[in-house]
This record gives structure tokens, C-alpha cells and sequence, in this order.
């Protein structure tokens, strides 16, 4: 269970325009009659995604009437999951994975960088307001350590320069490319592979 | 080494691109419906007799589980739930059969829907896996196109829907009973069991609830049959697994590999050796951050199965692996484990909220060598008090890698830890000494 704060300054309404909308439609659809609560996991994300990267009270009130559940059930929910923002975040958002097979692999020097590049503190944005960071658990990418998020992509096997890299991109307003920064294809053993050669060289 | 024909995962490193033409020239959706013709009963004894044990962490038999299902469809109807919340610290293969085989699992799904009952299956998966996701429902589309799914999926007369729902970042949600939860738009709070979801589990509803690496091999064991399958490996711990090695190894990897591979072979062969070689080797953790830790001695002559790992005090977990080497801190690596307990667990039993909160203070204070040698016996103990008393197995997957920890590193955490309380040096300053102590001592 993550601690969240609850931003101090509240838009006045909250409504989905046509995408989502049709979005939040085909997401409700997938679920049996009767049992739209389902898709409140579904819709808090549409929201946060039309709506800077962060969910406010109102969406979350729009989003109870249209499931026709109860507010607090739905605020629970984005409560209680850490992917939803209650409070703004940058437009690029960098959530830099520390767990232990990542921090064996040097992910506190990625923190560094963070700190010295974007903000001192996590979840505060840096100077230009584009960028904000902040330390998440286990991303899932454990042998590509260590990594990061930056939105939806992910940044692997990289290192303190190759992130310096990344964000001074971000400032030039060019946009970095995802996956692996050490030059191997996904998931294989670099230059030490000794499986599936025949597909490799098909 | 295991023979490249032998394993199931041909596209684990996406050689030849996840669509389905290619995937069809992997021999994917080869004589599927052949496979459905022959009924229920024989899907199901055949994975008995192959003795597939669920991938997920626990280790099933996934045979068995799917015979729990009701043999008729009552008044509610049946759901197949696919487990793709891969979380555990040190795994990542599930991310890779999403992102490069998903017509495995595609065709899994729909054997094993066919086998439960089920017309309709979940696949959850977690929010982060944003991108694997979109990958998957390509090839779901894919898959309604070709008729191989949806209304009279094949011609077999089997209809059967597949969707996709994202999590949003919680690691509880890997625990059975909290999916469905959050399945039903809910706080990932495990339910207790008994009633077991294959009979109460998603709306109430009969659910059986598979791993993505289970699944995603049915349909290649029962193509090449169960007996190849479990020629594989050894008796109870059969067929091929996908070890993740992470940490610090030269060549960090995914590989498919046969059951009851010795580790050393692993990291050797595979990962290009520990950084430092491998007597610069400290600790693996074998199974994911859940599962004890083992030293080096042991690590020497472990084979990597089920049964193997417990007879070394740990488990086969999700076959994660994390190397551990000397120029780390190996309290710290357990402090922050520790640390992302703490963050995940769900709150709901007071044990685990407290406990796993606890445990974190405590590793933090051992690591910076600010704990007296006392409380070493004291976090094991507490250890001891969360495990076994909580809702799901969080508590068991919180204490176990400190147990791990203690038991194998001591004598390291008590030659770090001397503090002493009770302050000797100063003893003529009245107000630092511990003033009970002092009249035992005059007394």
C-alpha cells in the first residue's frame, strides 16, 4: 500500500471527451452484465491518460456514476494501486526501478543522475516542468537491470552516462528510444549466447 | 544441455517476430482442433500424466488443478483467468512469451478453457507490461480473425473470448484470490480460502486461475505428448522452465532450460559466469525475493527443480534467480527487499502490515550496524510470528528471504551489530546509564 497525497488544487469538473469515451464504452462491454465495476481499473486509467498523466477527485466521482458504484468504492481503488497519480506529475514521467536485482546493478547511481538532473526530490518537478522522477518497485524487466519507465516504454540495461543522455534528449525535445541501451536484443545473453542459434541465424 | 528442438519457448528472444504467420511456422495452432476432439478427459489426464506443475511460484500440478473445475456448467458459468502479473523480484519470462509468443498462450487459452468449461478468459496483466499488452491484443485480433478463437473458435464448436485487463501496479495481485479481486474492480485484498476459487472464485462463478508459462506450454506438450514432456527433468519435477538470471553475472539473461539444471551450469553456461568469478560467488537467491537464500557452498551442487530447493530450505519460486556476489552488502540487498515488502503488502492482516514494515526497520538498522546482537534472535523470531498467520502467502514471501538471510549470515550480521545499550564507558555520567541495570548490579 502506497502513502498518497491527494493534490490541493481540484479542477471543478471532470468529463470524458469522445476517445475516451469510446474507450471507457469497449472496456465496459468486455465485462458480464451487471458487473461493470470491473472496468473502474480500466476507466481511472483513461482518465489519468486524458487528463496529464494524473487523476483528480472528479474523475474519480464521474467515473462511480458511470459504473454506477459508490465514490469511495472507486476512490479505494486509486488509493490503494500505485500506478494512478493523484497529483500531477511530469510530462515525462521517469520511475526509476531500485529493487534489489536492479540496485546490484547500480540503480542508485540512476537515482543520482535523477536527483542532479531533474529534481533534488522525487515526484517534484524539474526546472522546466517537463520532468519529474520518482523510486518504484520491481518493474519486471530484472535481467535487462537496471531500468527505468518513462511513461509507457522501457529504458534497459543502462548506466548513470547513458541516462545523463536521455534526459538532456528529453530537454532538447527529442524523443529517446525505448528498449535495451546495451545494444543486445531483449532478453538474450550478450555476446554469450549459446541457445537458439538456428533461429538466430534463420 | 538441453537440445534446441526440446524447448518450447523457440521465439524466447523474438528471432523470427511474434505474428502469426511466423508463429504458425513454429508449429503454434498446428492440429488444435485435433487436440479438442479428443475431449476433455484425455486434455486432462494427459497433463496429469506429464506432470506439468504450475510456473507461477507454487508449483500446482496444473492437471489436477483443472480437474477441480465442476465436470457440468451449473447455473454460473465457468471462468479461465490467466495470471500475467509478473512482480516478483528477479522474473520477467512471462513479460517475454507476452511480448514474443502470445499465440502460445492464445492456443493454451483455448485448450485449457476448453478443458474447465470456460467460455470466456481474463488475462490480467500488469499495468507496467503497457506495451507487452498492446503485443498480446495484436495477436488476440490476429487470432478472431483467423477464427481461432471466438464464436465456433476452429469449427470445433467451442466459442470462447479472450480479453485483456491491466493491472495497476501491485504486487498482491500475483496472489490468486486478489486478482479476482481486482478482477471485480476491487482493492487487491486476498480472499480467504476455503472456498477455493475453482468452485467460488471470479463473481462468484467457478474459476481456475493458471500462470502465463503454464499455459503457454500446454499446447506443445500435448502436440508432442506427455510422455516426451515428462522424459524431461525427473519424476514430479518434469519438462523445461524458463530461469531468469539476474544480478551480478556477466551476462545477465532469460533462458528455457530442463528441469533440475544444476545452477552452477546456469550461471556458468548461460549468464557468462559471476562477476569476479565464481568464487567471488556469496549468495543466490534462487526463486525470486521470496524464497530463502542459499550460500555459496550449497549453490555448488544445487539442482534447480521443486523438489531440489526445498530439500535446501527454499523453492523453486518462479525460477528467478538473483546473484549475489562478495562486493555487495548482502544485508542491504535484504534490507531492500525488505523495504519492497513493506511497500507492497496490502495492509488487510495486521502480521504482515506490521510485521514486513518492521522487519525493514530492523534489516536498515542491522546493515548500518546499529543493532544489538540480541535483536538478531529477536527479527527472527518475529519472522517466525508473521509466517503462517496471514490471509495468503505474503506473509511466508516476506519472512522467508529473512529467515534466509539469518540462518546463512549470522555470524555477519553479528559482527557488524555490537551495540551495546547499556553504556559502559561513561558510567559516571548518572544520567546515560541505565539505571535499572545499575541496582542489579549494586543489589
Amino acid at each position: 500500500m502506497s502513502v498518497k497525497k491527494i493534490h490541493k488544487e481540484q479542477p471543478e469538473t471532470f468529463k470524458f471527451n469522445d476517445k475516451s469515451m469510446e474507450a471507457a464504452n469497449k472496456i465496459v462491454s468486455n465485462y458480464p452484465n451487471g458487473k461493470q465495476q470491473s472496468a473502474v481499473m480500466a476507466l481511472l486509467y483513461i482518465a489519468q491518460r486524458q487528463n496529464d498523466n494524473w487523476i483528480p477527485l472528479q474523475a474519480m466521482k464521474y467515473i462511480a456514476k458511470f459504473l454506477d458504484m459508490p465514490y469511495i468504492k472507486v476512490y479505494e481503488v486509486a488509493t490503494f494501486y500505485s500506478m494512478y497519480n493523484l497529483s500531477p506529475v511530469g510530462k515525462y514521467f521517469f520511475q526509476v526501478c531500485t529493487t534489489t536485482p536492479c540496485m546490484l546493478r547500480g540503480a542508485y547511481d540512476l537515482v543520482k543522475v535523477c536527483k542532479n538532473k531533474i529534481s533534488e526530490k522525487e515526484n517534484v518537478l524539474s526546472e522546466d516542468g517537463k520532468i519529474s522522477w520518482m523510486e518504484v518497485e520491481c518493474l519486471g524487466a530484472c535481467v535487462n537491470a537496471p531500468m527505468m519507465q518513462v511513461n509507457e516504454d522501457y529504458y534497459e540495461d543502462l548506466n548513470d552516462k547513458k541516462l545523463e543522455e536521455i534526459i538532456e534528449k528529453i530537454y532538447q525535445n527529442k524523443n529517446p528510444k525505448p528498449g535495451s541501451y546495451s545494444g543486445r536484443i531483449n532478453a538474450e545473453p550478450v555476446n554469450n549466447r549459446k541457445t537458439l542459434l538456428g533461429n538466430k541465424n534463420a | 544441455m538441453l537440445k534446441d528442438e526440446d524447448r518450447i519457448f523457440q521465439n524466447l528472444y523474438n528471432d523470427s517476430g511474434a505474428d502469426i504467420e511466423s508463429a504458425k511456422l513454429r508449429n503454434d495452432w498446428n492440429g488444435t482442433k485435433e487436440i479438442l476432439e479428443k475431449g476433455r478427459e484425455w486434455i486432462i489426464n494427459e497433463i496429469k500424466s506429464s506432470e506439468l506443475r504450475g510456473r507461477g511460484g507454487a508449483g500446482f500440478p496444473t492437471g489436477l488443478k483443472w480437474s477441480f473445475a465442476p465436470k457440468e456448467v451449473g447455473s454460473r458459468p465457468h471462468y479461465l483467468v490467466i495470471n500475467a502479473d509478473e512482480s516478483e523480484p528477479g522474473t520477467c519470462k512471462d513479460r517475454d512469451i507476452l511480448r514474443f509468443e502470445p499465440h502460445k498462450l492464445i492456443e493454451g487459452c483455448l485448450i485449457a478453457s476448453y478443458a474447465v468449461n470456460a467460455h470466456k478468459c481474463y488475462i490480467y496483466i500488469r499495468g507496467e507490461y503497457f506495451n507487452e499488452g498492446q503485443k498480446l491484443q495484436t495477436a488476440i485480433d490476429e487470432a478472431y480473425k483467423n477464427n481461432l478463437i471466438g464464436k465456433n473458435a476452429l469449427n470445433s464448436g467451442w466459442d470462447l473470448d479472450i480479453y485483456i485487463h491491466f493491472g495497476a501496479g501491485a504486487y498482491i495481485c500475483g496472489e490468486e484470490t486478489a486478482l479476482l479481486e481486482s478482477l471485480e474492480g476491487k482493492k487487491g485484498q486476498p480472499r480467504l480460502k476455503p472456498p477455493f476459487p475453482a468452485l467460488i472464485g471470479l463473481y462468484g462463478c467457478p474459476t481456475i486461475i493458471n500462470n502465463v508459462e503454464t499455459v503457454a506450454a500446454v499446447p506443445t506438450i500435448l502436440r508432442r505428448g506427455a510422455k516426451w514432456f515428462s522424459s524431461l527433468g525427473r519424476a514430479k519435477n518434469t519438462g523445461t522452465k524458463i530461469y531468469c538470471i539476474s544480478g551480478n553475472v556477466n551476462n545477465p539473461c532469460n533462458v528455457e532450460e530442463e528441469m533440475g539444471v544444476p545452477l552452477k551450469e546456469l550461471i556458468e553456461t548461460h549468464a557468462g559466469g559471476v562477476v569476479g568469478g565464481w568464487d567471488n560467488l556469496k549468495a543466490v537467491i534462487p526463486g525470486g525475493s521470496s524464497m530463502p537464500m542459499l550460500p555459496k557452498e550449497i549453490c555448488d551442487n544445487m539442482k534447480m527443480d521443486f523438489d531440489a530447493c526445498v530439500e535446501n530450505k527454499t523453492g523453486l519460486g518462479t525460477a528467478g534467480i538473483v546473484v549475489i556476489n562478495n562486493d555487495q552488502d548482502i544485508i542491504k540487498c535484504m534490507a531492500r527487499i525488505a523495504r519492497f515488502y513493506k511497500h507492497e503488502s496490502c495492509g488487510q492482516c495486521t502480521p504482515c502490515r506490521e510485521g514486513s514494515g518492521w522487519m525493514w526497520r530492523m534489516l536498515e538498522r542491522m546493515a548500518a550496524g546499529e543493532a544489538t546482537p540480541d535483536e538478531v534472535d529477536m527479527l527472527f523470531d518475529v519472522t517466525k510470528q508473521i509466517e503462517g498467520h496471514t490471509i495468503c502467502a505474503f506473509g511466508e514471501g516476506s519472512s522467508w528471504p529473512v529467515q534466509g538471510l539469518i540462518r546463512h549470515f549470522k555470524d555477519e550480521i553479528l559482527e557488524r551489530n555490537k551495540f551495546d545499550p547499556v553504556v559502559k564507558k561513561n558510567k559516571n555520567i548518572p544520567y546515560l546509564v541505565d539505571q535499572h541495570l545499575l541496582e542489579k548490579e549494586n543489589a
